[in-house]
């Protein structure tokens, strides 16, 4: 694969087309001479396409993680730090990625993803919040040894104060915060830091403030670094945004881009276990039963209009696909409802045929599409009038949704509910609320609904039907139920859950 | 003669002369420009003036001290306020693309009005003012002075009488006026005790720990209580006074009965002030409500919102107050208990002054400085100096001659990086001539 290159993004859009650029080792030794940084360098060299897409998407995941244990954990607790400990490369330097490439694909895989991210306010908020716990985590990892190099390192100014002026100022700062004892004034270091650097502390007057400078005890000086971090990263990807229009319009890296902001990592059930199981005349029960309300709507609009449109056939053709209809059945189906209504046999065969057949990727560019996940129907393409597509929780006006989820039988209650729901923008929580009522069940911590065919496929589980297919492992990190989360704030694990509360979980 | 009789009617011809014999704009431009460090700083900051029949005009900026005095000089505000320094020159944002004119900087204020005191002072209420209640300002002024200087570093904090019923802070350090948003509200929810509207009883609450600036306020606050609250405002005395004062207590506390026989204020508040003392020894709670007392009676009440805004506008200093006719002038924190705003000058009193015929000493002065200046810079720095706001542009000029020394030892803090000088106090080097507490 041909060297391509990485451009690099805080700065301005500089692109080395075919020019390698090598790195002198005195230069790396600066870069990625600590193992935690607060990013203000980007990366100068040149890079695969390859090794661009892999960075990117691994760390994507990383972020995903520490998105679904900071829903689950306490941030500084025990069980989280351990959780996020075990997703560590521990491999040895030997047979695993050395010191120096584990930070050096840190590095560029954070600017590649301020690329990603930068372009709306949604997503710059998701991407700071991930980085910043994922800082948080790393930072009270490090020695207090590694602490003060980190600081001078990057010129923070917080200098230790001597232990004879603590003595002195012991009373004060006692006095000043209910966190700190005698004890703590003892045994921990304190930092004066500017108070433009501590605002919240001063705000709250929980802080000894004398001469401009606020005195913080070790354990409180990572509050103060996040915030420089937060405020740094804020805006650098301000700056990133303005120079995007430069990097998307390299055909190389834009759909890489695309697809990384809206990215789904979990699965994509594109490998269908219960491929067959299905037939024809099960999908009219099974609608009602274990389909998901988007496909709910999209299957009672194909039966009664005989026609689908575009957006509409994607979007359920892809899911049946997905719940595991052949090919051949596939035809059928769509066939024999289009030649109810306004087409004739030949013509869907000659128009609409084509396209089926390109779904499970017999045609052009052979790729086998996969079904979309939630976010992708929220995200994209929204329905216009006469569309059929799209997520009713998101898309349908709150009275309709009502009319139709009071046909569907769902009870006042629940209904009331789910309306609560998406007012606050959890349209998948809404849509996991209409299956726990549907299905007479509740559902635990691991169980975040970001899928349709995964509504689909858990429907089935619960009710011993064929199209529950064998039990698929999960790639990504699931929740287990070790505490009963509040069903309300345990937000959803995908990024559109992230992307749409306003309310975040810190 | 203290004050000749003003009369808003007559501002129309007072104005002229103030603006032309008496508004010391020198001293002004010497304070915007800043020792012209920033470029265009003067330049870009905005003015709004409120003309005769109430028209309002904002967006006005100047491009040097001449321009400033020629346009005051021709429109005759009754009203100056002063507003941010922007990106641009503000009589001409409507230029600028949309969007780029920002507000930069500016002075971090301060405005405590009397007004927001009516639920505690029994003298007077909304816009009156007398020398009771007054002790208030002074005590106000002392707390968020020291708190500026001792817990923020602020060391150039300019002090005005707002020329009505209040006092206004400008602090011009360089810090200050770079301040955010953000940071301005942090500092202001900082220095901030009393909280709460006219459905909230209890406006002050405190818990352990009790921090070092409370403690600091409040011993400002002791040195006045006694004799402001417990005799000049008998917030003990009357039994509707007293109702108010108890309603503040937790109800376990019952002083109705010593008050039965116990009718000197002062021995009252003793006896309450004990009974807290012994709660706090016996509960497990700190139990503070003496102290919630002084400071709902005393503490500094400021308005948040003026003092977050970078963009907000504040009266000038030397502004005239339309309604009482007095100019804001700055005050002399060395004297401050003896600052009467009933002593301010008016405007006409010192367009009257103006009419005095000239001491011999002023004459012998004259002739000093005849060949030495032209004739009109000449007649302005008499004409002031006759008249009553002469002290106070005195005061003005030492504030300034605090803001350059600073600046000029900044330039040599800089310059002497890489030659460290002996062992040496910052603190003396640049001790701010202006004032002190």
């Amino acid at each position: 694969m041909p060297n391509r290159c990485l451009a690099s993004s805080s700065r301005t859009m500089q692109f080395y087309s075919r020019r390698k650029k090598l790195i002198g080792n005195s230069q790396t030794e600066q870069l990625y001479g600590h193992c935690l940084q607060f990013y203000g360098q980007p990366p100068i060299e040149n890079i695969s396409l390859s090794e661009f897409e892999t960075f990117a998407v691994d760390r994507l995941k990383l972020l995903k993680t520490v998105e679904n244990l900071g829903v689950s954990y306490v941030k500084t607790s025990e069980l989280y730090t351990k959780k996020l400990d075990s997703t560590k490369d521990d491999r040895k330097p030997q047979t695993g990625p050395s010191e120096y490439e584990k930070r050096r694909k840190d590095h560029i895989s954070h600017f590649i993803l301020r690329l990603a991210y930068c372009q709306t306010e949604d997503l710059r908020r998701w991407f700071i919040q991930q980085e910043i716990d994922l800082f948080r985590y790393r930072f009270n990892h490090l020695p207090s040894k590694n602490i003060r190099e980190f600081l001078q390192y990057n010129n923070l100014h917080y200098h230790t104060i001597s232990i004879d002026k603590k003595k002195n100022l012991m009373d004060k700062l006692v006095t000043s915060s209910f966190a700190v004892s005698g004890s703590t004034v003892d045994c921990q270091d304190f930092y004066k830091v500017p108070f433009q650097d501590a605002l919240d502390l001063v705000r709250t007057r929980k802080v000894y403030l004398n001469g401009g400078y606020v005195y913080i005890p070790h354990q409180d000086i990572v509050t103060i670094v996040l915030n420089d971090f937060r405020t740094r990263l804020s805006k650098a990807l301000a700056l990133t945004a303005r120079s995007l229009p430069a990097v998307q319009s390299d055909e190389r890296l834009q759909p890489l881009l695309n697809h990384l902001s809206h990215a789904y990592v979990g699965q994509d059930y594109s490998i269908q276990k219960s491929i067959g199981k299905i037939s024809l005349e099960q999908i009219d029960p099974l609608s009602a039963k274990s389909y998901p309300l988007c496909m709910r709507q999209l299957h009672r609009g194909l039966r009664d209009s005989h026609h689908l449109r575009h957006g509409g056939r994607m979007q359920y053709g892809l899911f049946l696909k997905g719940i595991g209809l052949t090919l051949d059945q596939a035809l059928q189906f769509w066939r024999s409802e289009f030649v109810k209504g306004k087409v004739d046999a030949d013509k869907f065969d000659k128009a609409y045929a084509y396209s089926i057949r390109h779904m499970f990727g017999k045609e052009g560019k052979r790729t086998d599409y996969t079904p979309y996940s939630c976010m992708k129907v929220i995200l994209s393409n929204p329905p216009s009038q006469g569309d059929q597509h799209g997520c009713p929780f998101r898309h349908s006006d709150p009275e309709l949704l009502k009319q139709k989820l009071q046909s569907y039988k769902v009870s006042p209650s629940g209904i009331s509910q789910i309306l609560e729901l998406v007012k606050g923008m959890h349209y998948q929580l809404a849509c996991q609320k209409y299956f726990e009522l549907t299905h007479s069940v509740r559902t635990d911590s691991g169980f975040s609904l970001n899928h349709p065919n995964q509504y689909f496929m858990e429907s089935q589980k619960l009710l011993g039907g064929p199209g529950a297919g064998v039990k698929v492992e999960v790639k990504r990190e699931d929740n287990p139920a070790t505490k009963p989360p509040n069903p309300i704030k345990n937000t959803v694990g995908g990024v559109s859950s992230a992307l749409f509360n306003q309310s975040s979980k810190c | 003669m203290t004050t000749a009789d003003y009369d808003q009617a007559s501002l129309p011809d007072l104005l002229p002369l103030y603006y032309r014999r008496l508004f010391p704009f020198s001293q002004y431009h010497r304070w915007l420009n800043y020792g012209g460090v920033t470029k265009n700083y003067f330049q870009n900051r905005e003015f709004s003036f409120t003309l005769k029949d109430d028209i309002y005009v904002r967006y006005q900026s100047f491009s040097t001290q001449n321009e400033l005095e020629k346009e005051m000089q021709k429109m005759n505000p009754y009203k100056i306020d002063i507003g941010a320094v922007y990106s641009h020159r503000p009589n001409q944002h409507n230029t600028v693309k949309s969007g780029s004119f920002q507000a930069l900087e500016k002075e971090l204020v301060f405005d405590i009005d009397m007004t927001d005191y009516d639920d505690v002072r029994s003298c007077c209420s909304g816009a009156d003012i007398c020398p009771k209640c007054w002790t208030l300002m002074t005590i106000a002024i002392r707390i968020l002075d020291r708190a500026l200087r001792d817990d923020f570093g602020f060391r150039h904090c300019l002090w005005v009488y707002s020329g009505r019923r209040g006092v206004h802070c400008w602090v011009c350090d360089e810090a200050a006026r770079k301040l955010s948003v953000v940071a301005r509200s942090a500092v202001a929810e900082y220095l901030s005790l009393v909280k709460g509207g006219d459905e909230t009883v209890r406006k002050v609450v405190l818990s352990d720990p009790i921090h070092p600036f409370i403690t600091e306020s409040l011993t400002v606050v002791e040195r006045y209580f006694s004799q402001y609250a417990l005799l000049g405002q008998d917030i003990l005395g009357s039994k509707e006074a007293v109702d108010k004062v108890l309603a503040l207590l937790p109800e376990d506390i019952l002083f109705l009965c010593y008050f039965q026989t116990e009718k000197n204020p002062e021995m009252r508040w003793d006896t309450l002030r004990s009974m807290a003392q012994d709660k706090r020894t016996t509960a497990k709670k700190g139990h503070y409500f003496e102290m919630e007392i002084m400071l709902q009676y005393c503490y500094p009440r400021l308005d948040v919102n003026v003092s977050k805004g970078v963009n907000h506008l504040l009266k000038s200093p030397f502004s005239v107050h339309p309604k009482t006719g007095r100019i804001s002038v700055p005050i002399d924190l060395r004297e401050l208990d003896r600052f009467d705003p009933f002593e301010v000058p008016t405007i006409s009193l010192i367009c009257e002054e103006l009419d005095q015929p000239k001491t011999e000493e002023e004459q012998e002065d004259t002739m000093e400085n005849e060949n030495k200046k032209e004739a009109g810079e000449r007649r302005k720095m008499r004409d002031y100096k006759r008249t009553s706001l002469a002290k106070y542009v005195k005061l003005f000029d030492n504030f300034l001659e605090g803001m350059a020394h600073s600046r000029k030892g900044e330039v040599l803090k800089n310059s002497q990086k890489h030659f460290p000088p002996p062992e040496c106090q910052n603190e003396t080097f640049d001790r701010p001539m202006y004032q002190c507490l």
